[in-house]
């Protein structure tokens, strides 16, 4: 069947603030959709209340609602457009389903004769209802592991005691596995079970017998009107069942599965699709597999919509699963569409690889101090990377390369552990380190099988460490000058950093690219096609890797590369990688429209990114995706290749701005504000003098590099003091101090951290009011896009308050200094794009604490508030082809915006929940309001010095 | 276990390319067939010993192969029936439980040589651009000349009779000889797992040699007959498409796969052609017209039904199309109990979706028998 004519019109609820559990592939999805049912000529009305998405671009939907995500905004968009037909609610993930569902049972769907479409509410409840699920499976033959729920405390008790330890307690209806707990212990589980049906906003539990070390699967599928059923991709997660999928190290395609126990499971996960209501869309579907003779499968669950992993199986596989769900959801079949990447070969198929992903989670553990460190059934990642290689091997490297959390791959940076008590428990308590602390392990000699026994990771892939091992120190046997080259090419197909090499040869790593450049061992670039070659693809979507020759008939040889360079003028946007606090899916936001100005300036738009729940790592949103760790070799490598006219570095947040100088280094140019600008900003030293010359203050400050020389400081600067490593993220290690004792202890514990590292003392200005201006400069004009004031005092990292935007209460005097300070500041950084400043004010006197030359976390906001297309701006005047004065802007606001904070603390409940100079919420979401009278903003306001504990 | 260095070895093809990579296992050897790739990710030892690849050198553009070993239960056939192996990344080590060797032992008992560490998507994207060919892999990289001499000797697949050098030389049993229903299956290169599929639906099976007459088969009396997979080209097994007229002549249910359903195109007298690459894999898509559902089916073969002339031929009803190319997939004959289909319904390996297929085999049969009842 066609599309369907009844519809013209549909609703998108998105999934609002970032927050464990729910990321940006959800931003990454409702694009998708929204793009695909344009492409069909339908009407697109998009609600969401997460300003620093792509989706909330006015430029996505016919109609943006930035409001929050409640029955009460959804009654207000259906009055506001009674020409919506129907609500597609699964591209938003369980918070938009959770609404979808809110509003049906309170009939406002029937109220305005909406149909609901791409999922079956029924099918919903299902999944969700752990009992139903179960019964449901029983009835169609689908083996569980042995469960009951409990509605109540007694009930609980008395399941443990009929099933015995270990146990896993599932709160129903959560997110991301919230209140999900192992229980090894009976001594735990009174604590555990109340805490489980605390969460559960139906005060109900499920208890599993746990299927500790069974081997676990996730199946994507796609399913059209007509009952067809692909399956897009299958995934294996490497940390096997006890750790949650999003917080497992994940391989595609299932490395470890014959075809007739995959078959098994593919026919059981068509099978509880159908029977979970008929539907068209999206649907994932989690298996164990007993890791013995009987490779006996069991089904974890099933989820009928667009997920984190359905994000992570399109990167992977090429097949933009969410577009596709999209037009199934408006009727068509899957063999009425044709597959988006060859564009001559039917949607109706399953993708087939030649190439190996491996995702692995971003942990941001060290902004909860106190946080339990150990992986479990609550996921606790922030964000993830994906490598592709053409082995696992290569693959695995990538992603650990991609992490940045300063390590080149695995081993070979001595940063490994050597001690065998640490090893062994860091092997059996699984944290963000394990998937290196496994190659330690291989080095220290302790046996596969003994790293086998205790974390139950399959064989197969440890002995891909192994092998990796042994080549490391195959290589050290060489130097520089001896090592032969079929031994430096496999090196370099099992993905091992220059640096790494560089290390075991005990040279410098650009010795080792030069090695590689005389033995003409160069990195190629291979398409992701869906197809393993099958077909030509059209679809410019490259990853690196390396190859053997090809020799052609006439004695000519070659490495073949996909990646054909083209003669048009090019530019590179760094994107910023994974998701962490600090950095988020602003950035994102960012990237992509300096990659859609860039093409409208007519470069040829290159991106490079890892982050596999982004837009920007969409096959369509650059002429070329190179999907690379955002490291320098790789990098570097796509520059050599591709000759850019230019990098675009100051989109990508501090990832892509870090790389600033070795570009530099390398002559290679960077787009807009000159990197001796971007150092100059970063250098309090000189950045102060700056500041000095033009006459602009800044809070007393000094810098030092031991405690010694700060605690001289201090006397000099007074306290309160704000301590803080220089070049860091977020506030990182950001803390004010009151007295010796506390200076000292953080001086000493950052110095652990991150050795060498210089320390930036600020007098800190006790109840200053804080305020941020973002603006764009060509180099002779400024352009203030936004103030913001922050409604908590100074002392809040300005991620974490609540601001508004204008500023709710700074007088003629003081804005006037802001706007004179930003002015003199981006000209005298010689600034061309975007720059943010971060001032404190304090008896109106407005001082500067910091100022960074590149897009900020708020820019998307302002944006989005004022209706502006403030980042393609930037970017024209940063590529030279507009001047400040060519723009006509003209923000359009009423009243005001209201920035709030999202936490994720409730992943972590025993940590300190102070908020301070260090950032840790995971997102945030916008307000708008009339006047300050609003009920809201008195809310905030009055609870502004309360230092948020939620 | 430690670092182990690998010998240089080359693919070298009918017009000249040549590819590196290394031999698997170390090991001297050299082997000439016809290239080929299949797409599958699971499912190698299926593959290798699927006697439809006979003569084949067999590129599994998987970037893995080998990490699950081999289990001589899921042997498609009696041991390894493709000439070559080239891949990627080769597991020498493997893991499950279940299992009864690595891959390297298994090809190493079956007398079979691959190479490894190839660029094995450059291959693939040519073998796409410039068709299936001739080729050898072999460690002698230092003996082109030879070598390309050699591959010269190596015959075409297109006219190439391969089903005498699979099929069974005598006459063999499966299922239940106590069976409600008897057929007569002519081997020209049939796959275990199609016996397995029948037997488990209720049938006692006869397995005849490939130039089997259709009188001797009669003898048997068996209800129903079934043409089976197989290797190279149709139009050489004369024994076979006689075979089939007569089966059609008289008005007995029949079934073929892939290479009995060109077989039973022949017999209509529609023709069969040589693709330019084929179809290798187990994720092609087939529309079924009758009932307008889509599955996802396993396929392996390098020539094709003609589909103009079968839409022409008044006895026959074109059944199933692939999705991506248009070429015939499934047939049936209008007034006959005759049916085939390009693909392996069977799949091992490959997925499910098709099975039906034998479900309807036996609906026909029933349904003859029953009349043969009321008769």
């Amino acid at each position: 069947m066609p599309k369907r004519k009844d519809i013209e019109c549909i609703l998108i609820i998105g999934s609002g603030p970032i927050i464990i559990g729910q990321a940006c592939e959800f931003d990454y999805s409702g694009s998708q959709a929204l793009r695909s049912l344009r492409e069909d000529g339908i009407k697109t009305v998009l609600i969401n209340s997460n300003p620093a998405t792509i989706m909330t671009d006015p430029s996505m939907a016919d109609h943006v609602y930035l409001l929050p995500l409640n029955t009460k905004s959804i009654v207000q968009v259906l009055k506001e457009h009674p020409e919506i037909d129907a609500v597609l609610p699964t591209m938003g993930g369980q918070t938009a389903l959770n609404l979808c569902i809110e509003a049906g049972d309170k009939g406002i769907w029937e109220d305005f004769g909406i149909e609901i479409i791409g999922v079956d509410i029924d099918a919903i409840n299902i999944t969700e209802d752990r009992e139903q699920f179960r019964g449901l499976m029983e009835k169609i033959g689908v083996p569980m592991a042995p469960q009951a729920t409990a509605t109540s405390f007694l009930q609980g008790k008395e399941i443990a005691q009929e099933f015995g330890f270990p146990l896993v307690i599932r709160a129903s209806f959560t997110l991301g596995g919230a209140g999900a707990s192992i229980v090894y212990d009976p001594k735990d589980f009174d604590e555990k079970l109340s805490h489980g049906l605390e969460i559960s906003p139906i005060h109900e539990v499920m208890i599993d017998k746990a299927m500790m070390g069974w081997k676990e699967y996730e199946l994507e599928l796609l399913r059209d009107k007509n009952d067809n059923v692909v399956i897009i991709c299958t995934i294996e997660n490497m940390d096997p069942m006890g750790i949650h999928t999003g917080d497992s190290i994940t391989v595609a395609p299932a490395m470890t599965l014959s075809d007739r126990t995959f078959q098994r499971m593919r026919d059981m996960a068509i099978h509880m699709m159908r029977s979970i209501g008929d539907f068209a869309g999206g649907c994932n579907v989690q298996f164990a597999v007993s890791p013995d003779e009987e490779e006996e499968i069991i089904a974890i669950e099933i989820n009928p919509r667009v997920s984190r992993s359905s994000a992570l199986a399109s990167k992977a596989t090429g097949y933009p699963i969410a577009k596709v769900a999209a037009k199934l959801a408006i009727g068509y079949h899957l063999d009425e569409l044709e597959n988006q990447i060859t564009k001559s070969t039917s949607a109706l198929f399953e993708p087939t690889l030649d190439y190996v992903i491996v995702k692995i989670p971003r942990w941001n553990f060290d902004k909860f101090e106190g946080a339990d460190r150990t992986l479990g059934l609550a996921m606790k990642a922030v964000g993830e990377v994906m490598g592709i290689g053409r082995s696992f091997q290569e693959a695995l490297h990538k992603a650990t390369q991609s992490l940045e959390i300063k390590r080149n791959g695995l081993g070979a940076d001595g940063k490994g552990y050597t001690d065998y008590d640490t090893i062994i428990s860091k092997l059996t308590h699984a944290s963000w380190d394990r998937v290196f602390v496994i190659y330690d392990a291989i080095a220290l000699g302790i046996p596969l099988s003994r790293i086998h026994e205790i974390t139950k990771i399959d064989m197969w892939f440890l002995r891909q460490y192994e092998e990796l091992y042994q080549l490391e120190k195959e290589i050290g046997k060489y130097s520089i000058d001896t090592l032969p080259k079929p031994l430096l090419l496999e090196a370099k197909q099992k993905g091992f950093a220059d640096r790494q090499i560089a290390h075991m040869l005990e040279c410098w790593e650009s010795e080792v690219h030069t090695k590689r450049t005389d033995f003409d061992i160069k990195r190629v670039y291979k398409l992701v096609d869906t197809c393993a070659a099958e077909f030509k693809a059209v679809t410019p979507y490259y990853y690196s890797t390396f190859e053997e020759e090809v020799e052609t008939a006439d004695g000519k040889r070659f490495v073949e590369n996909d990646s054909e360079v083209t003669d048009r003028k090019k530019i590179v946007v760094l994107g910023s990688g994974p998701n962490r606090i600090g950095q988020g899916i602003e950035f994102d936001y960012c990237c992509v429209h300096g990659v859609l100005a860039a093409a409208e300036c007519d470069y040829e738009t290159i991106m490079i990114n890892c982050n596999p729940e982004t837009v920007s790592t969409d096959f369509d949103t650059a002429d070329k995706l190179y999907f690379e760790p955002v490291f320098w070799e790789h990098i570097y490598d796509i520059i050599l290749h591709e000759k850019p006219e230019g990098v675009i570095v100051q989109l990508g947040g501090q990832t892509a701005l870090k790389l600033a100088e070795k570009l530099d280094k390398y002559g290679i140019k960077i787009i807009g504000t000159p990197f001796q600008s971007l150092d100059l900003a970063e250098d309090r030293g000189s950045f102060s003098t700056l500041l000095k010359e033009n006459d602009i203050p800044y809070p007393q400050f000094g810098v030092a590099e031991n405690a010694d020389e700060a605690l001289k400081l201090a006397d000099e600067l007074k306290f309160p003091l704000l301590v803080r490593p220089s070049y860091v993220l977020g506030g990182q290690g950001m803390k004010i101090v009151i007295n010796k004792e506390e200076l000292e202890a953080h001086v000493v514990d950052l110095l652990r951290k991150i050795p060498n590292n210089k320390l930036l003392l600020d007098h800190y200005l006790d109840g200053a009011i804080e305020a941020e201006a973002d603006a764009i400069c060509d180099g002779e004009n400024v352009y203030i896009i936004g103030i913001m004031e922050h409604i908590e005092p100074c002392g809040i990292h300005s991620g974490d308050s609540n601001a508004t935007l204008p500023p709710f209460n700074l007088g003629e005097f003081v804005m006037q200094q802001i706007k004179d300070h930003t002015h003199k500041i981006a000209l005298a950084l010689n600034t061309v794009g975007l720059i943010n400043i971060q001032f404190a004010i304090k008896d109106d006197k407005v001082y500067i604490i910091e100022a960074n030359p590149r897009a900020s976390r708020t820019v998307p906001f302002i944006a989005k508030a004022y209706g502006e297309p403030y980042v393609n701006y930037a970017t024209k005047v940063m590529l030279g082809k507009k001047k400040i004065k060519d723009f006509n802007f003209d923000p359009k606001l009423e009243g005001y915006a209201i920035k709030q904070p999202v936490f994720s603390f409730n992943k972590f409940p025993k940590v300190n929940k102070n908020l301070g100079p260090e950032m840790k919420s995971t997102g945030e979401s916008i307000l708008f309001i009339d006047s300050l009278k609003d009920d809201e903003f008195y809310n905030l306001y009055s609870r502004r010095t309360m230092y948020l504990s939620k | 276990m430690k670092y182990q260095s690998k010998r240089k070895a080359l693919i070298l093809l009918e017009d000249g390319t040549i590819f590196y990579g290394k031999s698997v296992g170390d090991r001297e050897g050299t082997a000439f067939g016809e290239v080929c790739f299949n797409t599958g990710m699971t499912g190698y030892q299926e593959i290798f010993t699927d006697p439809s690849y006979y003569g084949q050198l067999m590129v599994a553009t998987n970037a893995h192969i080998g990490n699950y070993g081999t289990k001589i239960a899921e042997n498609e056939s009696g041991g390894v029936k493709i000439a070559g192996l080239i891949v990627k990344n080769f597991s020498y080590t493997y893991s499950r439980p279940d299992a009864d060797h690595s891959l390297e032992e298994f090809l190493e008992a079956n007398n079979l040589f691959a190479i490894s560490d190839v660029d094995t998507r450059a291959l693939v994207s040519y073998i796409r651009d410039n068709g299936a060919m001739n080729a050898v892999i072999s460690t002698r990289v230092n003996d082109l000349e030879g070598l390309r001499k050699e591959l010269k000797e190596v015959p075409n697949m297109e006219g190439l009779e391969l089903a005498s050098s699979v099929s069974t030389k005598e006459p063999y049993f499966e299922g239940d000889p106590d069976a409600a229903i008897k057929i007569a299956a002519l081997d020209i290169g049939i796959k275990k797992n199609i016996l397995r599929n029948l037997a488990k639906r209720g049938a006692y099976i006869q397995v005849f040699p490939h130039d089997t007459s259709y009188e001797t088969m009669e003898a048997w009396n068996p209800d129903g007959y079934f043409i089976s997979n197989g290797p190279g080209d149709p139009q050489p097994l004369e024994a076979a498409i006689a075979a089939a007229r007569k089966i059609i002549a008289a008005d007995k249910p029949l079934f073929g796969i892939c290479l009995g359903h060109q077989v039973i195109a022949l017999a209509n007298g529609v023709s069969t052609f040589k693709m330019h690459h084929g179809h290798r894999g187990i994720n092609h898509p087939v529309k079924n017209l009758v009932t307008g559902k889509g599955e996802i089916t396993s396929q392996n073969h390098g020539f094709a039904v003609n589909r103009e002339e079968a839409e022409g031929n008044a006895d026959l009803e074109v059944t199933h199309l692939h999705l991506n190319d248009g070429t015939v997939a499934g047939l049936r004959m209008k007034n006959k109990p005759v049916f085939s289909v390009q693909y392996h319904p069977e799949a091992s390996p490959g997925p499910h979706d098709a099975e039906y297929l034998f479900d309807q085999f036996f609906e026909l049969i029933n349904a003859e028998v029953g009349k043969d009842a009321v008769v």
